[in-house]
């Protein structure tokens, strides 16, 4: 077995670290060695972006990184998307405009609608489909989907939280 | 899938990194982007056992225009390139190719270099690079060679860089007045390899015939193709619509790809043609801008 190496991340705000095989993925590490099971895997070939994580500001599939290329790194998982025990306006979004039916894909839209509002406040239907086009979901058929997202732009725009 | 074991190295410098690469040899490989080579590391397709992560070395990654040439570093996120203001209003063919590789996520990740050093015809840089005549900037421990694009794609998943070398820039020849390229791409879903796809980019003369041209072809064989009997055909003759469907249909007969739960070989054929068609009025309607 190859060496361990040490792994230094800040996740959710908080300074994290472990001894990690080179090969562990980084979607195992936040899953088993953090304990942070919001984050899910879902076809494991890179596809379907349930793994989706923010790291250093990007939205990065996180099964298809090794742990160790984290290294002193910022991830922003679902769990940290709560702000002072309030639902994320996004959040809201996906349970009023009823963005999710079994909800395996939802941490994973959710924090690619995350950067997307960061980076586009007000997107077009066509930038909001655009965005999470590395998410997939067999439940809703997205439209309702785009409907949280525009519902989370909305609200932020009116002074909601960032 | 767990990849098998293997030893990670985190270079600081291209030297650095050369020398683990010719340390290790062909037990070594390099991490770039890492969304080509990680999925085949957890099918255990790929098994280096010394993983060199390349991702912390300064000074790869930039766009600019520099001596007659577009320079991209081979660290260069396809992310970047699709929102580099260069490359959005002089090379519209890049921003074609970037925005329809795989997804948001991967493009954030995945670089340039990558997508043409890991060999695979099913990427799509290799065919927009073979259109515009681009050339590798090869980087080993005897300092930087150049090889020319045409010269690059040797076999499948095998590419002309020696173990040893890194690719660290790319150049594309630098946008000229009365040029325009475009690249089209079928695909069954978002972020998906091409069910097949073409790059095109001409020049014109002042008469309003084809002075330069590269046609290219994606997922249509072991290598990315340079349609080189549709460019001989186009080349001194005016880019209308009859010639443009001339040209459709050579490159549609120097197509070899196989068929694949993608679609019957003649079907994705005729798919290059169409392809070729369009991406050649694009690319036209790009030369007046």
């Amino acid at each position: 077995m190859a060496k361990k190496l040490l792994v230094s991340v800040n996740v959710n705000g908080r300074e994290r670290q472990a001894e990690v095989e080179p090969r562990l993925l980084l979607v195992h590490f936040i899953r088993e060695a953090l304990q942070l099971t919001g984050t899910h895997i879902g076809c494991d070939t890179s596809h379907c972006g349930a793994c989706t994580v923010v790291l250093n500001g990007k939205t990065i599939k996180s099964c298809t990184m090794f742990a160790v290329q984290a290294d002193g790194g910022e991830i922003l998982t679902v769990e940290g998307l709560m702000q002072d025990g309030n639902l994320h306006p996004l959040q809201e979004g996906f349970k009023d405009q009823h963005g999710l039916q079994c909800g395996f894909c939802t941490p994973g839209m959710l924090m690619s609608s995350y950067v997307l509002l960061h980076n586009n406040p007000k997107p077009s239907e066509e930038e909001i489909r655009r965005g999470i086009s590395g998410n997939l979901c067999r439940c809703t058929g997205y439209q309702n989907i785009v409907g949280a997202v525009q519902y989370a732009s909305a609200k932020m725009a009116q002074g909601g939280a960032k | 899938m767990i990849p098998p074991a293997f030893e990670y190295l985190r270079p600081k410098t291209i030297p650095e990194a050369i020398a683990f690469l010719q340390q290790y040899g062909e037990d070594a490989k390099i991490l770039s982007g890492g969304q080509s080579l990680i999925p085949m590391m957890k099918l255990r397709i790929a098994r280096p056992a010394y993983l060199v992560d390349i991702n912390r070395i300064s000074g790869l990654s930039y766009i600019k225009e520099d001596g007659g040439f577009l320079k991209i570093g081979g660290l260069t996120r396809e992310a970047e390139l699709e929102s580099s203001p260069l490359v959005q209003s002089k090379y519209p063919i890049l921003l074609d190719t970037a925005h329809v590789i795989a997804d948001p996520q991967v493009r954030n990740l995945a670089t340039v270099g990558g997508n043409l050093a890991h060999g695979d015809p099913a990427n799509d840089h290799p065919a927009t690079m073979l259109a515009l005549g681009a050339q590798i900037v090869a980087t080993g421990s005897g300092g930087e060679r150049i090889i020319p694009i045409e010269e690059f794609f040797l076999s499948l998943f095998s590419t002309a860089l020696q173990p040893g070398e890194i690719l660290t820039e790319i150049r594309v020849p630098v946008s000229t007045a009365r040029s325009g390229g475009a690249y089209f791409k079928l695909e069954r879903k978002v972020g998906d390899f091409a069910t097949a796809a073409v790059a095109a980019q001409v020049t014109m003369d002042a008469n309003g015939t084809v002075q330069k041209v590269g046609i290219a072809l994606t997922n249509d064989g072991p290598t990315p193709i340079k349609a080189k009997k549709a460019e001989d055909f186009l080349r001194g003759k005016k880019l209308d619509e009859a010639n443009i469907q001339q040209a459709g249909q050579l490159a549609a007969d120097e197509a070899q790809p196989s068929s694949d739960l993608r679609g019957p070989a003649e079907y994705k054929k005729g798919l290059v043609k169409e392809l070729a068609k369009r991406a050649l009025s694009r690319a036209a309607e790009r030369t007046g801008k």
